[in-house]
């Protein structure tokens, strides 16, 4: 059984004759913004909720990197404590995802006939409503907050998990290795398991990727609509909501937390682009 | 034209309808669904809303529930809403008592505004983009050419929309900060909605373009002594149009999802605001009614589409 390589992607990657210098960098700085959230405390000194009202909107410096607010709160110690919170959220949405989607991508592409049939139709449904919208639909029902905006934006990317998983299903629902399993007497879901997740591993790895960096934008943008966290929690969308207000006098203030969250999906983007190619060509 | 073949079409056509109406329902359930099992009902969201949502006395809730038509079982509803739907009647909007389908009527020329300025800008700059990517000489340009169209969209939309603002809003006053009035209020809202749609745009005819460069009569062309800006005109680019054409569903749908962060931080009246608006004073009839125009646009883009195809390509419809 051992060239049955289990995950091509990273297996590719570790062989790859040149280390990819940029895939590294985006690699670092997501782990990075990782640690923050786990370990703000490491990060910044200061104290993300209170504030020195004499030194209110000052523009960065070496104290205050990214200067500070209106009521002399340090941003930067405000966007590091703020990863925690945009994190957890980006996270449940990609678990929300990749647990609706997956499952039921696999099953209606090994299934196919008339099950795939009605799951290609329910794409095109879910292909109608913007993922936004949906998303704005799913929050008026459950309510504000940051758990329940990052399960609107998780329930409304399962579709793409599915048609993801659903791909890789067909592709690999006649390879030799599975009608393999199956003339053994392997039954379905056992095949679909043991022998179809692990092949599709670096595909939806890629997409887990990707999903990530499109659901760092789609929390921030709803909670900068003011869907999120109240206001005295940091949180990234929010903090650029609340400097929107002072835009005039300090350009900081939106400038730097955003520039944070576009570095974020940038890198998670751009990370995922390289998983994608390689997943191809291992794969 | 063959009598055979003109009800093969018809035939085809009366199923493509068939197909669309039924994703406009299916869609229309998803979001009656969403919005009137998941919690509760509406009558309890808003409550929760109000400020004296705990206080509600009974009674009240049940002349809220009556006057809603919530009082019903939820099948009876569902069939009510549908039927009423059916004769383009969306409910009255609950802060403003208005219909919903004019309260979307009176607002809708301001995002088709924002949105076809915005789609032409991002044509310009992404067929634009994609052909300079093209032509340029293997190497850094190139590499630096091809890796904006993902830049763009990893921004932001609100944050685009921000610093756009802060720069030629406040910093120089070249254009207003809000408002509806004028071409000069839709420059940077357009730009704004522009940058994550001309990526997208770009993405797509980079890679036609480089498919359609390597298939044997692009060769065959270049072997004729074509140059190369007519074999870009006349030869390759109408494979882009195809490819936008049938991407154009998706394109108009993320305009106007992109309207609703755009209109909030410019301020603007238009359908995205409207449903900022909607969404924040739990207005379920309104956002019930942004989400199905949203699917119905969809469907019917997609719908002509699949009619024009066979004036545009003449290897499909044969």
């Amino acid at each position: 059984m051992t060239d049955i390589n289990p995950s091509p992607t990273w297996d590719a990657a570790l062989r790859s004759p040149r280390p990819d210098w940029l895939a590294l960098l985006c690699g670092l700085a997501l782990g990075l913004v990782f640690l923050w959230a786990v370990v703000p405390g490491w990060f910044s000194a200061a104290d993300p909720l209170r504030g020195i009202p004499a030194e209110a909107l000052r523009p960065p410096s070496a104290q205050h990197w990214f200067g500070t607010d209106h009521l002399g709160r340090d941003l930067f110690a405000r966007t590091v404590y703020g990863t925690t919170v945009s994190l957890q959220a980006c996270g449940l949405a990609v678990a929300v995802a990749l647990a609706g989607g997956v499952p039921m991508g696999l099953a209606a592409g090994f299934a196919g006939g008339r099950v795939d049939a009605l799951f290609m139709r329910a794409v095109d449904v879910a292909m109608a409503i913007p993922a936004l919208l949906l998303a704005l639909a799913i929050v008026t029902a459950l309510g504000f907050g940051t758990v329940r905006i990052a399960i609107a934006v998780g329930v409304s990317s399962i579709s793409s998990f599915a048609r993801i998983s659903r791909g890789e299903a067909v592709r690999l629902r006649h390879a030799l290795f599975v009608e393999a399993a199956r003339a053994s007497g392997v039954r379905t879901p056992a095949i679909m398991l043991r022998h179809v997740l692990p092949h599709a591993a670096g595909p939806i790895l890629a997409l887990v990727t990707l999903e990530f960096g499109t659901a760092v934008l789609a929390v921030s943008a709803l909670s900068f609509l003011g869907f999120g966290a109240p206001p005295p929690q940091p949180e990234w969308g929010l903090l650029i909501a609340e400097g929107r207000n002072y835009m005039a006098v300090a350009w900081w203030y939106t400038a730097l937390p955003g520039l944070v969250v576009a570095t974020v999906v940038l890198a998670a983007n751009h990370l995922a682009r390289t998983l994608r190619a390689r997943s191809v060509l291992g794969g | 034209m063959l009598r055979r073949e003109m009800v093969r079409r018809a035939g085809a056509l009366a199923v493509r309808l068939a197909q669309s109406v039924a994703v406009l329902w299916a869609a229309f359930t998803v979001v009656f669904l969403i919005l009137h099992v998941l919690p509760g009902d509406p009558v309890s969201i808003m409550l929760s809303q109000s400020e004296d949502g705990l206080s509600a006395d009974p009674a009240q809730v049940a002349a809220l529930r009556a006057r809603y038509g919530l009082d019903r079982p939820l099948p009876v509803q569902y069939g009510i809403a549908l039927y009423r739907a059916l004769h383009l009647d969306f409910g009255q909007s609950i802060q403003t008592g208005q219909p919903v389908l004019a309260t979307l009527r009176d607002v809708l020329p301001g995002t088709a505004a924002l949105a076809s300025v915005a789609f032409a800008l991002a044509l310009l700059v992404g067929i634009a983009l994609a052909v300079a990517t093209h032509h340029a000489p293997e190497g850094a340009t190139k590499a630096a050419l091809a890796a904006l169209p993902a830049l763009g969209t990893a921004l932001p939309t609100f944050w685009v929309g921000l610093l756009l603002l802060q720069v030629f809003s406040f910093h120089w006053p070249l254009f207003p900060a809000m408002g509806n009035d004028g071409w000069r209020a839709l420059a940077l809202p357009a730009a704004t909605l522009a940058i994550p749609t001309s990526a997208r745009i770009a993405q797509i005819a980079g890679r036609t373009l480089a498919d359609a460069a390597a298939q044997p009569f692009a060769t065959a062309v270049a072997a004729r002594g074509v140059g190369r800006a007519r074999l870009m005109a006349v030869h390759l680019l109408p494979n882009v149009a195809i490819s936008l054409v049938t991407m154009s569903g998706l394109i108009a749908g993320n305009l106007l999802a992109g309207s609703v962060v755009t209109e909030t931080v410019f301020s603007r009246d238009g359908i995205g605001r409207l449903a900022q608006l909607a969404v924040q004073t739990k207005d379920i009839p309104v956002v019930e009614g942004v989400v199905l125009l949203a699917a119905s646009l969809f469907v019917a883009i997609n719908l002509a589409v699949d009619l024009l195809y066979p004036l545009l390509d003449p290897r499909i419809g044969k």
